[in-house]
């Protein structure tokens, strides 16, 4: 069924068949999997369009636990959680709901003493989001983790996708900027690739992780065994060629005084996405960025506005995604409370 | 007071001698009186039995070790570090001198010296190559070496200068002492956490690459050559340092090596939950189950990191070849705070000595390891790298005594370790091969049937 079709049926969604206690990365989701919880967010995105509220999750406590300020990630899971009925509280890293010198292990069960059933976690370091799943009973969603993984990005870029190209399998991505330091990046090659895309990351040379092809293709796609396909190209021109999609990357300042780029000048001459850049892909090919933008450096300002963007709709599909990945996990902590 | 002891019936053997064979030793006065098959017993002599299957070799020497006091009794003391080597089978500890302060001073040599004392092994500390190991001038290495180290070396803080390298070198030359260099380009290597690879790129950590290591060894050999002086590489992780070593003693270069166990033995996968590699390997082809770890597993992370199967089989080839002279476990003991936290901030090390030989006997039981070999690069071979009186059964040498069985099964159970520190990737893994009894000097100071004092 075509995910807009979805969108216009007004029942809650069905939970996902599989039941998933945390949401740490998208590295062991099937294809299964996967399409259900896109037919889930699809659902979730006729609820939004009605105004309507669930009660999911009524008389759930649900903590976003940002040690990195990110406003629109924050803002998209609390409403994601309030539109499913959650009680939702904000605790952040610069505020003073963490003391200073705290482990995030005290952290955590700290939170967990205090109810807290369902914790979103941001943070600078990766592998943080495993180290809470290690430490709680309750179910831990990973809103971006260091460069390791940022789960709900990838499955909102999966179904924006989806939405606009049909379906993405057999479809060219390309992945541009630095991947070396994205999260975005890791978590989007797995999703996309386990249904069925080719996703080429391109970048200059300092910016591509080491040996990823070899990473991502000795890890084929789980219940189906599929090699996953994956290709790295530092030519833009080569990797632009055919694609149907390009994901744009932020590129941070900070990369210049770590001597892995000469400028922002030159690395918008030869890395930003402008309309000619674009016009080496498919007729008809969209533009994502994660966000924040730097328009003028990693993307145009005639690009991120033009018609092939998809940029505004990531984040309205966001919501819908996260409502989505929300009520999956709670229908799994009851489905495991039953047993 | 004399104590006679004849020891009968283990395989005994002592690589110094090329000694393999079942038999007696008798002890007397706390060292080492006849070696051989049927000794008499003397009338004085107390006999212990031992099984047939039992391996009786000389106390292990352990060049490189953390026992992190004065400073940091928390992770370590010297008496719960020793207890930790007696439970090894080592009897003789070089150890590290970044504690606080650090042992840059005869002060310091004295003080952990004095700490050893009564200690259940041989304590040697090894002194600092700068002051405060702060990398900008040479400590006072003639006193130290007077004061009893064995070896200079700013262990965990590489001497990034190559001047000051050079100065260390040529200064130590005469004193007879070798310059002890942990390999890491601090510049290259940066914030590095793990290796850069693959394992690196799926858990989106730091990569520490490989060259990191390659780049300061080729350094301190080119400045070897210039000095000539006595120079060790600590904790080989690499191919490509294996290789350098294997060209630099081919040149006749004064130089000699160390691997740990854990880089033989474990890889990059690791961090990653996947245990691959040698130990992985070895314990499937004996039937010993390897469960799946945790990702982002703190225990795993060690300075240098845990590389590929490919640096484990080079590293393997230069222990079998003599290129690596020794093997050493860089006991690096922590607190459990130190390590549960984010992987990136945990702590660098790995309690090493318990499960030094239990982990290396996996690689003999799998047929990749000559027990002679492992036994040689445990004695005699860190021995006769750094001049130090140990690592034999030779008559007159101290009765530093290892015996272990090496098909016992157990499993590790960090929390009955004797260290302080009980960060192991090895928990919860069963390995076979068991220290059974630790001598020192004629004295039983380990038994792990506890009729001894068993630490
Ligand atoms: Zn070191």
């Amino acid at each position: 069924m075509a995910l807009d079709t979805l969108e216009t049926l007004a029942a809650p969604p069905l939970p996902a068949t599989t039941r998933r206690r945390h949401l740490l990365d998208v590295d062991d989701w099937t294809p299964d999997e996967l399409h259900a919880l896109l037919m889930d967010a699809a659902h979730m995105r006729g609820v939004l369009a009605q105004s309507e509220r669930l009660d999911t999750l009524r008389g759930r406590v649900l903590v976003n636990l940002f040690y990195e300020n990110s406003t629109r990630t924050r803002v998209s899971f609390e409403l994601a959680g309030k539109r499913l009925g959650a009680d939702v509280t904000n605790v952040t890293a610069s505020g003073s709901s963490v003391e200073k010198g705290e482990s995030l292990r005290d952290t955590v069960r700290t939170l967990q003493a205090l109810g807290a059933q369902i914790v979103v976690v941001r943070h600078s370091r990766a592998g943080a989001a495993d180290l809470i799943a290690r430490e709680i009973a309750g179910a831990v969603v990973n809103a971006g983790d260091g460069w390791h993984a940022h789960p709900t990005q990838a499955l909102l870029d999966a179904f924006t996708l989806e939405r606009h190209l049909g379906s993405v399998a057999g479809r060219r991505v390309v992945i541009l900027g630095d991947i070396l330091h994205s999260r975005v990046a890791r978590s989007n090659v797995w999703a996309l690739t386990a249904l069925g895309a080719e996703v080429v990351l391109c970048g200059p040379p300092t910016l591509l992780p080491l040996a990823a092809v070899e990473m991502y293709t000795s890890r084929a796609v789980p219940g189906t065994g599929t090699p996953r396909r994956v290709a790295v190209e530092p030519r833009v021109e080569r990797a632009l060629a055919g694609a149907d999609a390009v994901m744009v990357l932020r590129l941070q300042r900070e990369r210049q005084q770590a001597g892995l780029l000469p400028s922002p000048r030159e690395y918008t001459a030869r890395y930003g996405l402008s309309p000619e850049h674009l016009r080496l892909a498919r007729p008809g090919a969209v533009v994502l960025h994660p966000g924040p933008m730097n328009e003028g450096v990693e993307i145009d300002a005639a690009v991120a506005h033009g018609a092939a963007s998809l940029i505004e709709e990531q984040v309205t599909n966001g919501v819908a995604v996260r409502m989505a990945v929300l009520a999956l996990l709670a229908a799994g902590r009851m489905v495991e409370s039953e047993s | 007071m004399s104590e006679t002891f004849l020891l009968r019936g283990a395989r005994i053997l002592d690589p110094a001698q090329g000694y393999d064979a079942h038999g007696d030793l008798l002890i007397r006065d706390g060292r080492i009186y006849a070696l051989g098959p049927d000794l008499a017993p003397t009338a004085d002599a107390a006999v212990v039995t031992l099984p047939a299957s039992w391996v009786l070799t000389p106390g292990f020497v352990d060049l490189h070790a953390h026992l992190r006091e004065p400073g940091f009794e928390a992770k370590e003391t010297i008496q719960s570090g020793a207890a930790a080597a007696a439970r090894g089978g080592f009897t003789t500890i070089c150890c590290m001198p970044n504690t606080q302060p650090v042992t840059d001073s005869a002060a310091t040599i004295a003080y952990v010296r004095d700490r050893a004392k009564d200690a259940p092994a041989r304590v040697r500390p090894i002194a600092a190559i700068s002051k405060g190991e702060a990398g900008k001038e040479l400590a006072e290495m003639a006193e130290l070496a007077e004061a009893g180290a064995v070896a200079f070396s700013d262990d965990g803080r590489p001497v990034s200068s190559s001047r000051l390298m050079r100065s260390a070198l040529a200064y130590a030359a005469p004193l007879g002492l070798p310059i002890v260099e942990h390999c890491q380009d601090e510049d290259l290597v940066g914030a590095g956490v793990m290796h850069e690879g693959a394992i690196a790129t799926l858990l989106g950590l730091p990569g520490w690459p490989a060259a990191g290591e390659d780049v300061m060894l080729a350094r301190d050999l080119a400045l070897v050559r210039l000095t000539g002086a006595k120079y060790h590489a600590a904790h080989l992780s690499t191919a490509g340092a294996v290789a350098l070593v294997r060209q630099a003693k081919r040149e006749g270069l004064p130089v000699s090596a160390e691997v740990t166990p854990h880089h033989l033995l474990l890889t990059d996968a690791w961090v990653a939950g996947e245990r691959s590699g040698p130990l992985a390997d070895a314990l499937a082809a004996l039937g010993i189950a390897v469960p799946p770890g945790a990702r982002y597993d703190t225990a795993t992370k060690v300075n240098p990191p845990l590389r590929t199967t490919d640096d484990c089989a080079a590293l393997l080839e230069g222990l079998r070849d003599g290129t690596i002279d020794a093997i050493a476990t860089d006991h690096a003991p922590h607190t459990t705070v130190d390590k549960a936290c984010e992987y990136a901030d945990a702590a660098f090390g790995i309690s090493g000595f318990e499960t030094a030989l239990a982990s290396l006997l996996a690689l003999v039981h799998a047929g990749r390891l000559e027990l002679p070999t492992l036994v040689a690069a445990l004695t005699v071979r860190p021995a006769r790298a750094w001049n130090l009186d140990a690592g034999t059964l030779a008559p007159g040498a101290a009765a530093d005594l290892t015996i272990f069985d090496p098909d016992e099964p157990w499993t590790v159970e960090p929390g009955r370790f004797a260290s302080r520190g009980k960060n192991t990737p090895l928990a919860g893994l069963t390995l076979r091969g068991r220290v059974r009894q630790t001598w020192l000097g004629g004295r039983r100071v380990y038994d792990v049937g506890g009729e001894y004092p068993s630490f």
